[in-house]
């Protein structure tokens, strides 16, 4: 018993020092600029942060999908014991859908349009398993009632222009199922439906994700949803991971100042898909141009000398909790405060009322 | 399926009266005396008047159109007046030639054409793809007619490996899919094959570079498949256009080789056409350019239908 779990603590995705950095245009882009992240089996992690901060970037990198040729990725990702960055182009091939698969945010633009879905769950499984087509059209069919979709035998017939959005992203979750990986990763997977939808998405994709053991890193732009899902937020600013930690400790104790403005300003819709913060001065740093220290410091209430100096390290807070931030104290003291002002003010609407 | 075929079938119907019409008309239209070449320059009037008579051009024109629509509807296109022979089979004749001529044609365009797309399309902005679109602009802007006789004169004076022109060894007889009489067709066939080729490269190029940029591929590479898998699916996306573009093609083909027909002196319609139009042979001519505009008609059909079952996402209805 104890071995086992000491076995299932070694995380089963672990990435050091991801860099990513893209040469295409006329200045290369620093999307990532050192992520590290440890997803433990059966975990749920939350990717949060503005657009453009690098969230997909480092989704994508974990199954290395990014355009070869224009692309620089360094460090380090290592995915069910498989140096993800070392494979080879056949080696790699045959990760990719079979250790950790991907759900895309819109499934109509992610699934060939000219393939009934079912055809395309056959054909990742056949690529992976040498199994019959009979048999692997009776997978499929399993797959589609696991995600609950309604007649599935007619379903899986369909093109994916002839199903809802919702169906289909159902479908697109049967698909990158199909051949039972351990990690599955999600792009926003319920930003392009209906507000309904979203939760009945989610709820099956936690279902899932207990029933199969998997573990999920997820990006959202929904703190709503990442609360209810994640057992893990890490909120990205600029290509880092600025904070992790688990859900409630974050939300309700944010210790780095740009995870607080987000927390603040998420009332306003400040994390709505491809907002920038408004409620913070300023606007993120050009990718193509980083400054040496702090990439908020610019933006930031709390900045001292010391943060324009060099990128600031890790800082441990106990519990799995750390923020890369020189002034982790300032946040903890304003998020006390402004704890203190609402109590206060609860305090007086019981009074008169 | 069956009912999206009966009412297209259905649609070509009045198409098919108002391009009668037009050939019919175009034809009359046109200057000049129809018999002027069989009548001797001293020919009375009254022989005149009853050759008039006898092939009916001093009747009203509704009524002469009349009359060789409905005949036409019975395969009966009249009678050629340089050569006394039912027009019918003369046309009949040259369009089995020149179908062969535009099939072999667009045959060799669409493999290579489709060969140099894929690879421009593939390997974009590449020194390859510079080169295949160059020479796909080359063949759509080089001039047929030129082609053919440089090509003649490469193979045929110099090299004395294909023969220059006609069809078949010892001037007519029946043609053959043996050696002997397919040396013959390939100078023109391939000069004919330049335009769709250039054509059918640049829409496919445009096509798999289209298909390449979009998620799904991205979805596919997710999901574990080799560079041969997703080359399946773009080939599978890029079918029903490249296969319209291409029977559109072969249409062009049916029709536009006058000049290459005559170079290559081909026994085709379009070798027909120059006869007749230069002796003024209006049945022939009428007959010649109802049954290509027919072809044309029953090949767009052809193409939306496959189009239709290729692609779910076109609706049938
Ligand atoms: N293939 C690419 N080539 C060049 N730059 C890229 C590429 N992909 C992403 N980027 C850049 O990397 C940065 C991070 O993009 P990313 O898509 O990861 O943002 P994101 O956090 O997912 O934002 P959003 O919330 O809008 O999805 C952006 O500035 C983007 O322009
Ligand atoms: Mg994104």
């Amino acid at each position: 018993m104890n071995t086992a779990s000491r076995a299932d603590s070694a995380p089963i995705v672990s990435v050091r020092d991801l860099r990513v950095t893209f040469n295409g245009g006329k200045k290369p882009v620093s999307a990532v600029n050192g992520v590290d992240l440890s997803v433990a089996r059966g975990e749920t992690v939350a990717l949060i942060g503005e657009s453009g901060s690098g969230k997909s970037v480092t989704l994508r990198s974990l199954l290395r999908l990014h355009p070869e040729r224009r692309t620089r990725i360094e460090g380090r990702i290592e995915v069910a014991g498989e140096d993800v960055l070392a494979l080879g182009s056949r080696a790699l091939a045959d990760y990719r859908g079979r250790v950790a698969s991907m759900i895309f945010q819109e499934p109509l633009l992610a699934l060939d349009p000219v393939y009934t879905v079912g055809q395309q769950i056959v054909e990742s499984i056949r690529r992976h398993e040498r199994i019959s087509p009979a048999e692997a059209r009776k997978r499929a069919l399993e797959l589609f009632e696991r995600v609950r979709i309604p007649s599935p035998e007619r379903r899986l017939d369909a093109y994916p222009h002839e199903m809802s959005g919702g169906m289909r992203q159902r479908a697109m979750i049967a698909l990158a199922l199909a051949c039972r990986p351990q990690v599955l990763l999600a792009d926003e997977p319920t930003t392009a439906l209906d507000a309904t939808v979203q939760i009945q998405i989610l709820l099956l994709l936690r279902e899932l994700q207990r029933e199969l053991g998997l573990a999920i890193v997820f990006v959202t732009h929904d703190m709503g949803a990442a609360v209810e899902v994640a057992d893990r937020f890490a909120v990205m600013y600029a290509g880092r991971i600025v904070e992790e930690g688990p859900t409630r400790e974050v939300i309700r104790n944010p210790r780095h100042p740009y995870t607080l403005a987000l927390m603040q300003a998420r009332a306003d819709g400040a994390m709505e898909k491809g907002a920038r913060l408004a409620s913070i001065p300023g606007a993120p740093p050009d990718l193509a141009q980083l400054p040496t220290g702090c990439a908020f410091a610019e933006r930031c209430t709390f900045v001292q000398p010391a943060c324009l100096q060099s990128r600031p390290e890790a800082v441990e807070l106990g519990g799995g909790h750390r923020a890369r931030c020189l002034r982790t104290d300032a946040t903890a003291q304003a998020v006390a405060q402004s704890a203190r002002a609402t109590a206060n003010t609860s305090i007086l609407l019981t009074e008169t009322a | 399926m069956i009912f999206y075929l009966l009412r297209r079938i259905v649609y070509t119907i009045p198409i098919m009266i108002g391009v009668a019409f037009f050939c019919f008309l175009l034809v009359h239209i046109s200057p000049g005396d129809p018999l002027v070449s069989i009548l001797p320059p001293d020919a009375s009037i009254e022989l005149q008047k009853q050759l008039m008579k006898l092939y009916g051009f001093d009747r009203p024109w509704f009524e002469q159109f009349a009359t060789w629509f409905w005949r036409a509807l019975h395969g009966d296109l009249g009678t050629s007046i340089a050569s006394g022979r039912p027009v019918a089979a003369e046309v009949m004749r040259a369009v089995g030639n020149t179908l062969m001529l535009a099939c072999m044609a667009t045959l060799i365009g669409f493999l290579f054409g489709g060969l140099f797309g894929f690879v421009a399309g593939y390997f974009r902005d590449s020194w390859v793809d510079r080169i295949a679109s160059a020479l796909s602009v080359l063949g759509v802007s080089v001039p047929h007619y030129w082609l053919g006789m440089v090509l003649v004169i490469i193979f045929s004076s110099w090299l004395m490996w294909l023969p220059a022109t006609g069809a078949g060894p010892g001037g007519s007889g029946e043609w053959a899919w043996d050696w002997a009489h397919i040396q013959f067709m390939l100078l023109p066939a391939i000069t004919m094959s330049v335009i769709p080729m250039g054509i059918i490269a640049r829409t496919v190029r445009a096509l798999v570079a289209d298909i390449l940029a979009q998620e799904f591929v991205v979805g596919l590479r997710a999901k574990g498949l080799t560079d041969l898998g997703i080359f399946m699916h773009v080939v599978k996306n890029a079918a029903p256009t490249a296969l319209a573009v291409m029977g559109l093609q072969l249409g062009y083909l049916l029709g536009g080789s006058i000049l290459v027909e005559t170079v290559f002196s081909w026994p085709g319609t379009g070798l027909l056409l120059n006869s007749a139009i230069f002796q003024r042979d209006l049945p022939l001519l009428q007959g010649t350019i109802l049954v290509l505009a027919t072809f044309f008609v029953v090949l767009n059909l052809l193409v939306d239908v496959l189009q239709t079952t290729l692609d779910p996402r076109i609706q049938r209805s």
